[in-house]
């Protein structure tokens, strides 16, 4: 077989679940021209470049949308959150109640464990935006 | 110099079952029957169509099961699939297809039976690892998202969101054929119960069955068949994101691009446009339309459409048949917007007629904002 190295190992999205199972939450970020992305792909999305790297996000970023789902079981948060890298992604504000989660409010990650680990956020402690 | 796609190609038929509540009947039965109409419509025949094109919720081999289903021989096919703009990517596609002598006759299809299946939108299989966790309600949560960031960054009011709910409903009562009819308040609009802030269930489209098809054929055969030609001046797509999380800006769709796209080469520019077609799955979605498909500034779609612009007497007619959020919407509107456009240039809109249309515009979207596409449509007498 004649593969490609660049490409051996585990994929991202493999490596994205292994690095969260281990308690670390985990960003590409394009070695060519510093664009983080998320969620994890082969590429990056802003130049192309198939040359990216991992590292450890700050876990910190701030409120860009957020929406309250109204269910008969209860009211939870779903938002949509700037990391303080770039990258955006889908999570939940937890800590206030779903209708207090505001735009441009400041948050930090907490990885919440279980058999299918996910980040979550908090508000960042001071922030009275 | 025009561009040598526009006017090449022109809709001829097209079909509409209009069973927006039909019990008994498959996706597959409403787009047979949406074929025949299109086809009865031009006087062609089945035996005619070479280029199939279609898209359907519950199916991931359409074009097979059509082919099958109709009896029709297949020189050229495409069964794109980007959600609800599918059929104006068809469009584009066999407009191109067409010219190229590719196929002769194309027959663009669909059919739902969303309702009567249980009421809810048929997800197609496609999960997303990266939202699932988080429970959005899909799709309306990625909307309300958008929403909720363009009254943040705009002052957009829900006041102005239930006035595009209450055009929409305008028209529809100006029309026998649509699915919700009746009186309309804002405040019941309003008031109306919240499902994902700040999309309450009146700011959502309808749950409806239904069944469209085109027929398009070039320009020269166009001129031999039973109506009058609607010719496609031009077209254009954009794709931007498959996840809401992953659009650039919320409040900015990929419309910008692909209207860009079917303004230059239809050669006109949105003061040319009588008649304009948006897919209004929400409210909100009107909105982001009106100002990227360059009806309204940035920022000012709220405003636009509070003073009245966009319903039966204003100065832009809307959404005529009673769009998406009136009129039928079985989970992939985008042909209906078509269909209504061609209506309004046949003259054949009765109580609804935009007096003296001549050029349309139809603006689909498709998945969360993420597929865009536009189709400018002209009587004989734009080209
Ligand atoms: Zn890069």
């Amino acid at each position: 077989m004649s593969t490609d190295s660049r490409f051996d190992g585990p994929g991202p999205d493999e490596i994205w679940h292994s690095s969260l199972a281990e308690g670390r939450f985990m960003l590409q970020q394009c070695r060519r021209c510093g664009t983080c992305r998320f969620p994890p792909a082969l590429v990056c999305r802003e130049c192309g470049s198939a040359d990216l790297a991992w590292k450890e996000a700050t876990g910190q970023g701030t409120v860009y949308s957020a929406t309250t789902v109204r269910e008969r079981e209860g009211n939870y948060s779903v938002a949509l959150i700037d990391l303080a890298e770039g990258a955006r992604m889908m999570s939940r504000v937890e800590g206030i109640a779903p209708d207090a989660v505001h735009i441009d409010l400041k948050v930090e990650a907490r990885i919440v464990d279980g058999p299918e680990p996910m980040v979550v956020f908090v508000p960042t402690k001071g922030d009275a935006s | 110099m025009s561009h040598p796609l526009r006017g090449s190609a022109a809709i001829v038929g097209i079909g509409n079952t209009k069973r927006w509540k039909a019990p008994g009947r498959t996706p597959f039965d409403q787009l047979q029957e949406a074929a025949i109409l299109a086809l009865e419509d031009c006087g062609l025949g089945l035996k005619d169509v070479d280029g199939l094109f279609c898209a359907i919720s519950s199916s991931g081999l359409p074009v097979l099961n059509v082919a099958e289903r109709l009896g029709i021989s297949v020189r050229h096919a495409d069964g794109t699939m980007v959600g609800g703009a599918s059929f104006l990517f068809h469009l584009q596609s066999a407009v191109a297809a067409l010219e190229n002598g590719l196929c002769d006759v194309a027959l663009i299809c669909y059919g739902s039976n969303q309702l009567s299946a249980g009421g809810r939108l048929v997800s197609m299989p496609d999960p997303q690892p990266y939202e699932a966790p988080y429970k959005p309600r899909y799709p309306i949560s990625s909307y309300a998202l958008a929403a909720a960031r363009h009254m943040h960054e705009f002052g957009t009011t829900r006041e102005n969101l239930a006035d595009v709910a209450l055009a929409a409903r305008a028209w529809a009562n100006l029309n026998p054929d649509a699915f919700a009819r009746g009186p309309l308040t804002r405040d019941e609009i309003l008031s109306s119960r919240m499902v994902s802030d700040p999309i309450t269930r009146a700011d959502c489209c309808l749950v409806t069955d239904g069944g469209a098809a085109l027929v398009v054929t070039r320009a020269d055969r166009a001129r031999d068949l039973a109506k009058p030609p609607a010719y496609v001046l031009g077209t254009g797509v954009a794709v931007s994101h498959r996840q809401i999380a992953a659009m650039p800006d919320l409040t900015t769709t990929a419309a910008v691009e692909s209207s860009r796209r079917a303004y230059a080469m239809a050669g006109v520019s949105p003061t040319d446009i009588d008649h304009v077609m948006v897919y209004d799955a929400f409210t909100i979605t009107t909105l982001l339309f009106l100002e990227d498909l360059g009806f309204c500034p940035k920022g000012e779609g709220g405003a636009f459409v509070s003073s009245g612009a966009i319903a039966p007497g204003g100065r832009l007619p809307v959404n005529t048949n009673g769009g998406g959020l009136s009129c039928n919407h079985p989970g992939m509107y985008g042909l209906f917007t078509i269909i209504e456009a061609v209506e309004q240039l046949r003259g054949a809109c009765g109580a609804r007629q935009v007096q003296g249309a001549e050029i349309a515009l139809a603006h689909a979207n498709g998945g969360v904002l993420s597929s865009q596409a536009t189709a400018i449509l002209g009587s004989a007498a734009t080209l």
